[in-house]
């Protein structure tokens, strides 16, 4: 890519990478498979029929666009600017990993593949690919950490009901490293006749750039949805999405990137804080290196050897992040902060009650950075936050803390 | 100072001479502790070893099996790090000139310690090549190039997915001997049939004039047999590795047999390739 930038918007480069980021660090038995993935995926976005049948997808099954709401009541509890949601929450399946799966089934379907595998950290990936899977009549096979089966239940048996066959993991911390371990190994012994459906912006080239690409739906509705409330230009002042691999940030940030007047932000899970060292912010605790097919910033000691990360919520408890979102943070572009366990609880519960609204753990993160930033803003600032996704899956998980720290109903 | 193809290259051409294919044996550096794994690396050449692949531990081996999985989290735990592993490199080529050592691995603790760096010591400590499997030729100006213009052997995977198209490709900047994958899957899986094997490695010499070796799903004196009569080397990893780990007592620690069990193992293998081609 050209050092003199005037877009962020036209990475990778041929290879895969976005500066130094990227890139295709994969065994040779997967190289191939990898090479196909690209060429079928650079033919598929220049075909009309292909576009054609993913729109009609994305309205009739998925419930696209999604509403933009404007969070009243949240935004008169922390006082100063406007606080928007992007409810991605309403997908079907619940989340917005189901947009990016639909774009990959439908490659795999036109690839000819009939079998289908994904790792999934809170399960939403899972749910959506066992969705899409029982949608085509494919055969579905999900990678996911024993902690994470254990903590995301509900999704395990809606994966179950969908017709999935549930793998746990117990290598490793049990989670989605682990997860994506194993799903690799299994893409390496079967490469010939499955397709991996890879469930954020991560891995070898093409699938950062073709995640994105799916997932960029959210930011090019909020374009023109945020006209209708606000008049015609009107641009978001801010742009605020949690991080875990980074699908629904780069989603909701790439049509913005070039928008000099847009504040990016996105926010990575903090665990126990980032001094505890049990946290999950690659960009603000880790350094570059090469996992699970990209370079990026991971988490990791002095040798090298990944850490394992923490978070309450299962969907950002990975060591690593997206590439491109790697190479954003180097270029300054967008600013990567971070919110504690803790922190997410207590946006879990607030939304809740505050707009009738139960988010995923994973979106509460971001609603907890929106929190601090809120109340400095001027009257007429526009904040716009990515719902990504709905908190039933957590409510497990999530009760016995609200419980704990006093913030639920009698 | 010997290195880079010199003791590879002597290998092979003695091989030749005895008209037979050669062994070799992967263990995890440091397994299952870095004293019993310096006296089991010391032991392999006069068990029988042609060659030693020589495993970089890492956290998250992603091409490998349980069973080598299990070896490099044993070594990590009991403190392997990469300058440690090539410090075992180092006292072993002290009281062996001969055997070829090939260093195998993950890119990220190279890339951590720093591709100048790692390259100079591992040559410094009497390293004969590399394999690291998450460098396919798409990425060769990482680790093979540099390599490379040290005259460090980069030795290329291929694997029944490389077809013929690309391996032009794979092979280019690949030295020292050419690795065949003999499966479509990590390592400690199914058994190649012998004339798969054999007719994967027809292929590639149509390619190549390097030797080709040929690993994964490797695992008993009859394997090896079969697989070092079609191939110039076969190589076994998991089989070996598992002996550590059968041999260990309940916390896990090395025991009296644990040295001479592997290496009597890895006599039953070599007695495998010491018949001559059939
Ligand atoms: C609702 C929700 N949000 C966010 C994530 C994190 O993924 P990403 O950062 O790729 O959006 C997940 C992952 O499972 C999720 O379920």
């Amino acid at each position: 890519m050209s050092t003199a930038l005037n877009t962020y918007r036209n990475g990778p480069d041929e290879g895969g990478h976005f500066g130094i980021f990227g890139g295709r660090f994969v065994a040779e038995t997967l190289m191939p498979l990898v090479l196909e993935v690209e060429k079928a995926y650079t033919a598929a976005k220049q075909d009309s029929a292909f576009i054609d049948e993913f729109e009609y997808y994305k309205q009739h099954y998925i419930g696209r666009p999604s509403p933009l709401f404007l969070a009243a009541r949240l935004s008169a509890h922390y006082g100063g600017a406007k606080l928007y949601l992007k409810r991605d929450e309403l997908n079907h399946t619940g989340a917005h990993k189901i947009n990016n799966v639909m774009g990959q089934a439908l490659l795999a379907r036109r690839m000819g593949k009939t079998k289908i595998i994904a790792e999934t950290g809170a399960g939403q990936h899972g749910v959506a690919t066992a969705t899409a899977c029982a949608l085509f009549g494919m055969e579905c096979e999900v990678y996911m950490g024993a902690e994470d089966v254990r903590r995301q239940k509900p999704n395990v048996d809606r994966m179950r009901l969908l017709g999935a066959t549930v793998v746990p993991v117990t290598s490793g911390s049990g989670t989605l490293k682990d997860a994506m371990n194993e799903a690799l190994r299994t893409w390496v012994a079967k490469a010939e006749t499955h397709f991996y459906i890879i469930g954020t912006v991560a891995g070898p080239h093409p699938y950062p750039a073709m995640v994105r690409d799916f997932q960029s739906v959210i930011g090019e509705e909020l374009r023109w949805q945020l006209e209708e409330f606000e008049g015609p230009g009107r641009l978001p002042d801010t742009l605020i999405a949690c991080i875990g691999g980074g699908s629904n940030a780069m989603g909701l940030f790439h049509p913005f990137l070039d928008d000099e007047s847009v504040e990016i932000i996105g926010v990575e899970a903090a665990g126990h804080g980032l001094d505890s060292g049990a946290h999950a912010a690659s960009l603000t605790g880790g350094r570059p290196g090469v996992l699970h097919g990209n370079r990026t910033y991971l988490l990791q000691d002095d040798d090298g050897q990944i850490a394992e990360a923490h978070s309450i919520s299962a969907g950002l408890d990975y060591p690593g992040i997206g590439p491109e979102h790697a190479w954003l943070h180097e270029s300054g572009r967008v600013r990567y902060e971070s919110a504690t366990d803790t922190e997410a609880l207590e946006a879990f519960a607030l939304c809740s009650r505050l707009e009738g609204i139960i988010p995923a753990l994973e979106p509460s993160h971001a609603l907890a950075y929106a929190g601090k930033i809120l109340p400095d803003l001027p009257p007429d600032h526009i904040v716009v936050m990515n719902m990504c996704g709905r908190g039933d899956k957590d409510l497990e998980a999530v009760l016995p803390r609200l419980e704990d720290m006093g913030l639920l109903a009698p | 100072m010997s290195y880079g193809h010199a003791r590879l290259d002597r290998m092979f051409a003695a091989l030749r001479q005895e008209g037979r294919g050669g062994l070799g044996i992967f263990v995890t550096a440091g397994d299952p502790d870095r004293e019993t794994g310096q006296k089991i690396l010391a032991g392999l050449p006069s068990a029988g070893a042609d060659m030693i692949e020589f495993g970089m531990p890492f956290s998250d081996p992603m091409a490998d099996g349980p069973s080598i999985q299990a070896s490099s989290l044993r070594a990590l735990k009991a403190g392997a790090t990469l300058a440690s592993t090539l410090d075992m490199l180092r006292t072993f080529r002290a009281g062996d000139a001969d055997t070829p050592v090939v260093l195998m691995g993950y890119y990220n603790p190279i890339y951590s310690y720093g591709v100048e760096a790692f390259l100079d010591e591992a040559i410094a400590a009497g390293a004969d090549g590399l394999i690291v499997v998450d460098l396919p030729p798409e990425e060769d100006a990482e680790l093979c190039l540099p390599a490379r213009a040290k005259n460090l052997p980069f030795v290329r995977l291929t694997t029944p997915t490389t077809h013929d198209g690309r391996l032009p490709a794979v092979l280019v900047n690949t030295a020292g001997f050419v690795y065949y994958v003999s499966i479509t899957g990590i390592t400690g899986t199914q058994t190649v049939p012998r004339d798969l094997a054999a007719a994967a490695v027809k292929r590639l010499k149509n390619h190549t004039d390097l030797p080709v070796a040929v690993g994964f799903g490797i695992k008993t004196p009859e394997d090896v047999r079969a697989i070092a009569s079609v191939a110039d080397a076969a190589i076994v990893g998991s089989a070996v590795v598992e002996r550590i780990r059968d041999s260990l007592d309940a916390e896990g620690q090395a025991t009296v047999a644990t040295v001479d069990g592997v290496l009597s193992f890895v006599g039953e293998l070599a007695a495998g390739v010491r018949g001559g081609r059939v």
